[in-house]
Protein backbone atom coordinates (compact mmCIF):
# COMPACT_ATOMS: atom_id res chain seq x y z
CA UNK A 1 0.00 0.00 0.00
CA UNK A 2 1.09 3.35 -0.54
CA UNK A 3 -0.32 6.87 -0.67
CA UNK A 4 -0.90 8.13 -4.05
CA UNK A 5 1.47 11.82 -4.67
CA UNK A 6 -1.51 14.22 -4.25
CA UNK A 7 -2.02 17.95 -3.18
CA UNK A 8 -4.04 17.77 0.22
CA UNK A 9 -6.75 19.93 -0.84
CA UNK A 10 -10.53 19.51 -0.54
CA UNK A 11 -10.90 19.15 -4.35
CA UNK A 12 -8.52 16.18 -4.24
CA UNK A 13 -10.45 14.88 -1.69
CA UNK A 14 -13.85 14.89 -3.29
CA UNK A 15 -12.24 13.54 -6.47
CA UNK A 16 -10.72 10.91 -5.07
CA UNK A 17 -14.13 9.58 -2.95
CA UNK A 18 -15.61 9.84 -6.13
CA UNK A 19 -12.77 7.74 -7.57
CA UNK A 20 -13.42 5.27 -4.80
CA UNK A 21 -17.18 5.02 -5.22
CA UNK A 22 -16.93 4.15 -8.48
CA UNK A 23 -14.11 1.54 -8.00
CA UNK A 24 -15.96 -0.20 -5.37
CA UNK A 25 -18.64 -0.04 -7.41
CA UNK A 26 -16.43 -1.53 -10.32
CA UNK A 27 -14.89 -4.59 -8.35
CA UNK A 28 -18.44 -5.35 -7.62
CA UNK A 29 -19.75 -5.54 -10.93
CA UNK A 30 -16.25 -7.94 -12.02
CA UNK A 31 -16.24 -10.01 -9.13
CA UNK A 32 -19.97 -10.79 -10.51
CA UNK A 33 -19.37 -11.13 -13.93
CA UNK A 34 -15.69 -13.32 -13.00
CA UNK A 35 -17.90 -15.51 -10.65
CA UNK A 36 -20.97 -16.20 -13.61
CA UNK A 37 -18.14 -16.79 -16.25
CA UNK A 38 -16.37 -19.23 -13.79
CA UNK A 39 -19.86 -21.03 -13.74
CA UNK A 40 -20.48 -21.32 -17.06
CA UNK A 41 -16.77 -22.23 -17.91
CA UNK A 42 -17.10 -25.34 -15.36
CA UNK A 43 -20.08 -26.38 -17.32
CA UNK A 44 -18.73 -25.89 -20.51
CA UNK A 45 -15.17 -27.47 -19.91
CA UNK A 46 -17.01 -30.71 -18.88
CA UNK A 47 -19.12 -30.87 -21.88
CA UNK A 48 -15.79 -30.09 -23.49
CA UNK A 49 -14.36 -33.09 -21.36
CA UNK A 50 -16.64 -35.31 -22.22
CA UNK A 51 -17.18 -34.37 -26.32
CA UNK A 52 -13.18 -34.96 -26.64
CA UNK A 53 -13.13 -38.28 -24.85
CA UNK A 54 -16.12 -39.17 -27.42
CA UNK A 55 -14.72 -37.63 -30.46
CA UNK A 56 -10.78 -39.28 -29.72
CA UNK A 57 -12.50 -42.42 -29.70
CA UNK A 58 -14.62 -42.51 -32.85
CA UNK A 59 -11.68 -41.14 -34.27
CA UNK A 60 -9.11 -43.98 -33.56
CA UNK A 61 -12.11 -46.70 -34.01
CA UNK A 62 -12.56 -45.21 -38.05
CA UNK A 63 -8.70 -45.14 -37.88
CA UNK A 64 -8.56 -48.35 -37.22
CA UNK A 65 -11.05 -49.35 -39.77
CA UNK A 66 -9.29 -46.98 -42.54
CA UNK A 67 -5.77 -48.85 -41.56
CA UNK A 68 -7.60 -52.24 -42.58
CA UNK A 69 -8.76 -50.51 -45.36
CA UNK A 70 -5.39 -49.56 -46.18
CA UNK A 71 -3.87 -52.74 -46.11
CA UNK A 72 -6.26 -54.59 -48.14
CA UNK A 73 -6.82 -52.49 -50.98
CA UNK A 74 -4.40 -50.80 -53.05
CA UNK A 75 -3.20 -47.24 -52.52
CA UNK A 76 -4.49 -45.68 -55.60
CA UNK A 77 -7.52 -47.33 -55.65
CA UNK A 78 -8.39 -46.29 -51.90
CA UNK A 79 -7.59 -42.43 -53.18
CA UNK A 80 -9.57 -42.69 -56.19
CA UNK A 81 -12.45 -43.60 -53.90
CA UNK A 82 -12.35 -40.75 -51.97
CA UNK A 83 -11.12 -38.52 -54.48
CA UNK A 84 -14.21 -37.15 -55.63
CA UNK A 85 -16.73 -36.28 -52.57
CA UNK A 86 -20.22 -36.13 -52.94
CA UNK A 87 -21.23 -34.48 -49.99
CA UNK A 88 -20.43 -30.78 -48.79
CA UNK A 89 -20.48 -29.44 -45.48
CA UNK A 90 -21.07 -25.62 -44.61
CA UNK A 91 -20.81 -23.68 -41.49
CA UNK A 92 -23.24 -20.63 -40.81
CA UNK A 93 -21.27 -18.91 -37.71
CA UNK A 94 -23.45 -17.07 -35.26
CA UNK A 95 -22.14 -14.73 -32.59
CA UNK A 96 -23.20 -15.66 -28.71
CA UNK A 97 -22.17 -13.10 -26.09
CA UNK A 98 -21.56 -14.76 -23.00
CA UNK A 99 -21.11 -12.62 -20.23
CA UNK A 100 -19.03 -10.12 -22.56
CA UNK A 101 -16.84 -12.47 -24.27
CA UNK A 102 -18.17 -12.76 -28.09
CA UNK A 103 -18.02 -17.08 -28.88
CA UNK A 104 -18.85 -18.54 -31.68
CA UNK A 105 -22.18 -20.69 -32.76
CA UNK A 106 -21.77 -22.93 -35.70
CA UNK A 107 -24.25 -24.47 -37.54
CA UNK A 108 -23.98 -26.83 -40.11
CA UNK A 109 -25.49 -27.42 -43.72
CA UNK A 110 -25.34 -30.07 -46.23
CA UNK A 111 -25.31 -29.54 -49.84
CA UNK A 112 -27.40 -32.33 -50.24
CA UNK A 113 -29.61 -34.42 -47.89
CA UNK A 114 -28.94 -37.54 -49.30
CA UNK A 115 -28.07 -39.69 -46.61
CA UNK A 116 -25.94 -41.67 -48.82
CA UNK A 117 -22.84 -39.68 -48.34
CA UNK A 118 -20.39 -42.67 -50.14
CA UNK A 119 -18.36 -41.37 -53.19
CA UNK A 120 -17.69 -44.72 -54.57
CA UNK A 121 -19.17 -47.49 -55.83
CA UNK A 122 -19.08 -50.63 -53.17
CA UNK A 123 -17.35 -52.75 -56.49
CA UNK A 124 -13.58 -52.26 -55.94
CA UNK A 125 -13.48 -50.99 -52.06
CA UNK A 126 -13.25 -53.05 -48.86
CA UNK A 127 -16.27 -53.11 -46.43
CA UNK A 128 -13.73 -51.64 -44.15
CA UNK A 129 -13.68 -48.32 -45.74
CA UNK A 130 -16.68 -48.35 -45.73
CA UNK A 131 -17.15 -48.55 -41.98
CA UNK A 132 -14.52 -45.95 -41.71
CA UNK A 133 -16.26 -43.37 -43.60
CA UNK A 134 -19.30 -44.47 -41.67
CA UNK A 135 -17.62 -44.19 -37.99
CA UNK A 136 -16.58 -40.62 -39.28
CA UNK A 137 -19.56 -39.60 -40.34
CA UNK A 138 -21.47 -40.59 -37.09
CA UNK A 139 -18.99 -38.25 -34.91
CA UNK A 140 -18.85 -35.52 -37.47
CA UNK A 141 -21.78 -33.50 -35.72
CA UNK A 142 -19.73 -33.89 -32.28
CA UNK A 143 -16.89 -32.95 -33.69
CA UNK A 144 -18.22 -29.68 -34.47
CA UNK A 145 -19.86 -29.34 -31.44
CA UNK A 146 -16.02 -29.53 -29.92
CA UNK A 147 -14.67 -27.08 -32.40
CA UNK A 148 -17.60 -24.68 -30.93
CA UNK A 149 -16.91 -25.93 -27.33
CA UNK A 150 -13.05 -25.86 -27.54
CA UNK A 151 -13.54 -22.10 -29.25
CA UNK A 152 -15.81 -20.83 -26.19
CA UNK A 153 -13.55 -22.67 -23.00
CA UNK A 154 -10.02 -20.92 -24.64
CA UNK A 155 -11.91 -17.78 -24.97
CA UNK A 156 -13.39 -17.53 -21.50
CA UNK A 157 -10.34 -18.56 -20.24
CA UNK A 158 -8.91 -15.56 -21.34
CA UNK A 159 -11.52 -13.58 -20.31
CA UNK A 160 -11.71 -15.36 -16.55
CA UNK A 161 -7.91 -14.67 -16.62
CA UNK A 162 -8.33 -10.96 -17.23
CA UNK A 163 -11.17 -10.38 -15.14
CA UNK A 164 -9.65 -12.20 -12.02
CA UNK A 165 -6.60 -9.54 -12.73
CA UNK A 166 -8.77 -6.38 -13.07
CA UNK A 167 -10.55 -7.81 -9.62
CA UNK A 168 -7.42 -8.07 -7.86
CA UNK A 169 -5.81 -4.96 -9.01
CA UNK A 170 -8.81 -3.19 -7.74
CA UNK A 171 -9.39 -4.74 -4.60
CA UNK A 172 -5.48 -5.00 -3.10
CA UNK A 173 -3.93 -1.90 -4.81
CA UNK A 174 -6.29 0.65 -6.28
CA UNK A 175 -9.13 0.59 -3.28
CA UNK A 176 -6.74 0.55 -0.42
CA UNK A 177 -4.37 3.35 -1.79
CA UNK A 178 -7.87 5.39 -2.32
CA UNK A 179 -8.38 4.68 1.25
CA UNK A 180 -5.18 5.47 2.82
CA UNK A 181 -5.02 8.68 0.65
CA UNK A 182 -8.17 9.65 1.33
CA UNK A 183 -7.41 9.02 5.25
CA UNK A 184 -3.99 11.23 4.31
CA UNK A 185 -6.02 14.53 3.09
CA UNK A 186 -8.85 14.42 6.29
CA UNK A 187 -6.39 14.17 8.84
CA UNK A 188 -3.78 16.90 7.00
CA UNK A 189 -7.21 19.00 6.46
CA UNK A 190 -8.60 18.77 9.54
CA UNK A 191 -4.73 19.21 10.91
CA UNK A 192 -4.59 22.52 9.14
CA UNK A 193 -7.97 23.63 10.75
CA UNK A 194 -6.87 23.20 14.60
CA UNK A 195 -3.64 25.38 13.12
CA UNK A 196 -6.43 27.78 12.32
CA UNK A 197 -8.64 27.53 15.60
CA UNK A 198 -5.48 27.63 17.77
CA UNK A 199 -3.68 30.66 15.81
CA UNK A 200 -7.26 33.28 15.58
CA UNK A 201 -7.97 32.23 19.85
CA UNK A 202 -4.00 33.50 20.27
CA UNK A 203 -4.81 36.69 18.24
CA UNK A 204 -7.64 37.05 19.40
CA UNK A 205 -6.40 36.80 23.05
CA UNK A 206 -3.79 39.55 21.37
CA UNK A 207 -6.38 42.07 20.32
CA UNK A 208 -8.28 41.71 23.33
CA UNK A 209 -5.58 42.24 25.96
CA UNK A 210 -4.34 45.49 23.76
CA UNK A 211 -7.98 47.08 23.58
CA UNK A 212 -9.04 45.92 26.78
CA UNK A 213 -6.54 45.02 28.56
CA UNK A 214 -7.80 41.46 29.42
CA UNK B 1 -20.82 -19.45 -45.63
CA UNK B 2 -17.63 -20.98 -43.95
CA UNK B 3 -15.55 -24.08 -44.52
CA UNK B 4 -14.44 -27.08 -42.60
CA UNK B 5 -10.77 -27.52 -43.05
CA UNK B 6 -8.56 -30.85 -42.13
CA UNK B 7 -4.77 -31.20 -41.95
CA UNK B 8 -2.75 -33.97 -41.26
CA UNK B 9 -0.72 -36.90 -43.06
CA UNK B 10 -3.03 -38.43 -45.66
CA UNK B 11 -3.86 -41.99 -44.06
CA UNK B 12 -4.93 -39.89 -41.31
CA UNK B 13 -7.42 -37.35 -42.90
CA UNK B 14 -8.30 -38.71 -46.25
CA UNK B 15 -11.66 -39.97 -44.60
CA UNK B 16 -12.56 -36.91 -44.02
CA UNK B 17 -13.06 -36.01 -47.78
CA UNK B 18 -16.09 -38.19 -48.61
CA UNK B 19 -17.97 -36.30 -45.78
CA UNK B 20 -17.32 -32.94 -47.79
CA UNK B 21 -14.52 -31.57 -45.62
CA UNK B 22 -11.54 -29.59 -47.56
CA UNK B 23 -8.84 -31.96 -46.94
CA UNK B 24 -5.29 -30.95 -46.82
CA UNK B 25 -2.28 -33.49 -46.73
CA UNK B 26 0.60 -32.02 -45.40
CA UNK B 27 2.87 -32.39 -42.58
CA UNK B 28 5.97 -30.27 -43.61
CA UNK B 29 5.76 -27.39 -40.77
CA UNK B 30 5.78 -24.44 -43.02
CA UNK B 31 3.70 -25.88 -45.16
CA UNK B 32 1.00 -26.44 -42.53
CA UNK B 33 1.81 -23.05 -41.14
CA UNK B 34 1.45 -21.52 -44.55
CA UNK B 35 -1.33 -23.62 -44.97
CA UNK B 36 -3.33 -22.43 -41.77
CA UNK B 37 -3.06 -19.04 -42.02
CA UNK B 38 -4.51 -19.04 -45.83
CA UNK B 39 -7.14 -21.29 -44.23
CA UNK B 40 -7.78 -18.47 -41.39
CA UNK B 41 -7.60 -15.42 -44.18
CA UNK B 42 -10.33 -17.35 -45.84
CA UNK B 43 -13.55 -18.28 -44.70
CA UNK B 44 -12.39 -21.20 -43.07
CA UNK B 45 -14.26 -21.86 -39.65
CA UNK B 46 -12.96 -24.87 -38.16
CA UNK B 47 -9.76 -26.65 -38.85
CA UNK B 48 -8.92 -30.21 -37.86
CA UNK B 49 -5.17 -30.77 -37.10
CA UNK B 50 -3.92 -34.49 -36.75
CA UNK B 51 -1.65 -34.21 -33.24
CA UNK B 52 1.80 -35.18 -34.90
CA UNK B 53 1.30 -32.37 -37.24
CA UNK B 54 -0.24 -29.69 -34.54
CA UNK B 55 2.87 -30.07 -31.98
CA UNK B 56 5.07 -28.93 -34.98
CA UNK B 57 3.34 -25.65 -35.78
CA UNK B 58 2.16 -24.94 -32.03
CA UNK B 59 3.09 -21.66 -32.47
CA UNK B 60 0.25 -20.82 -35.51
CA UNK B 61 -1.67 -22.52 -33.38
CA UNK B 62 -1.56 -20.69 -30.38
CA UNK B 63 -1.78 -17.36 -32.30
CA UNK B 64 -5.13 -18.38 -33.49
CA UNK B 65 -6.33 -18.98 -30.01
CA UNK B 66 -7.35 -15.96 -28.82
CA UNK B 67 -9.17 -14.83 -32.18
CA UNK B 68 -13.09 -16.09 -32.78
CA UNK B 69 -12.48 -17.17 -35.64
CA UNK B 70 -10.82 -19.96 -37.05
CA UNK B 71 -11.42 -22.56 -34.04
CA UNK B 72 -8.63 -24.56 -34.91
CA UNK B 73 -9.20 -28.22 -33.13
CA UNK B 74 -6.51 -31.42 -32.50
CA UNK B 75 -7.39 -34.79 -33.61
CA UNK B 76 -5.71 -38.43 -32.88
CA UNK B 77 -3.33 -39.52 -36.31
CA UNK B 78 -3.94 -42.85 -37.29
CA UNK B 79 -0.59 -43.77 -35.11
CA UNK B 80 -2.75 -43.47 -32.28
CA UNK B 81 -3.62 -40.86 -29.51
CA UNK B 82 -0.75 -38.66 -27.98
CA UNK B 83 -3.17 -36.25 -25.67
CA UNK B 84 -2.28 -33.34 -27.30
CA UNK B 85 -5.79 -32.59 -27.34
CA UNK B 86 -6.41 -33.19 -23.98
CA UNK B 87 -2.98 -31.44 -22.98
CA UNK B 88 -4.58 -28.60 -24.47
CA UNK B 89 -7.78 -28.70 -22.82
CA UNK B 90 -6.18 -28.82 -19.55
CA UNK B 91 -4.11 -25.63 -20.08
CA UNK B 92 -7.16 -23.52 -20.35
CA UNK B 93 -8.32 -25.04 -17.11
CA UNK B 94 -5.46 -24.17 -15.39
CA UNK B 95 -5.58 -20.94 -16.88
CA UNK B 96 -9.38 -19.94 -15.81
CA UNK B 97 -9.34 -21.81 -12.71
CA UNK B 98 -5.70 -21.40 -11.54
CA UNK B 99 -5.15 -25.55 -10.81
CA UNK B 100 -6.46 -28.35 -12.88
CA UNK B 101 -9.37 -29.47 -11.63
CA UNK B 102 -10.14 -32.00 -14.49
CA UNK B 103 -7.12 -33.93 -13.63
CA UNK B 104 -7.76 -37.30 -11.41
Amino acid sequence: MSRLNVNPTRMELNKLKKKLQSARRGHKLLKDKRDELMRQFMILIRENNQLRKDVEQAITEADRYMSVAGSVMQREILETALLLPKQEVEIEVLTKNVMSVNVPEFRTFYKSDDKNFFSYGTAFTSTDLDGAVCALSEVFPKMIRLAEVEKTCQLMADEIEKTRRRVNALEYIMIPDYEETIRYITMKLSENERNTITSLMKVKDMVLKQKYNY
Amino acid sequence: MYKVAVIGDSASVSGFASLGLSVFCETEPDKVSGIIKRLAENDFAVIYVTEPVAVTVSGTIEKYKKNQLPSIVLIPAIRGNTGEGMRSLHEAVEKAVGTDILKN
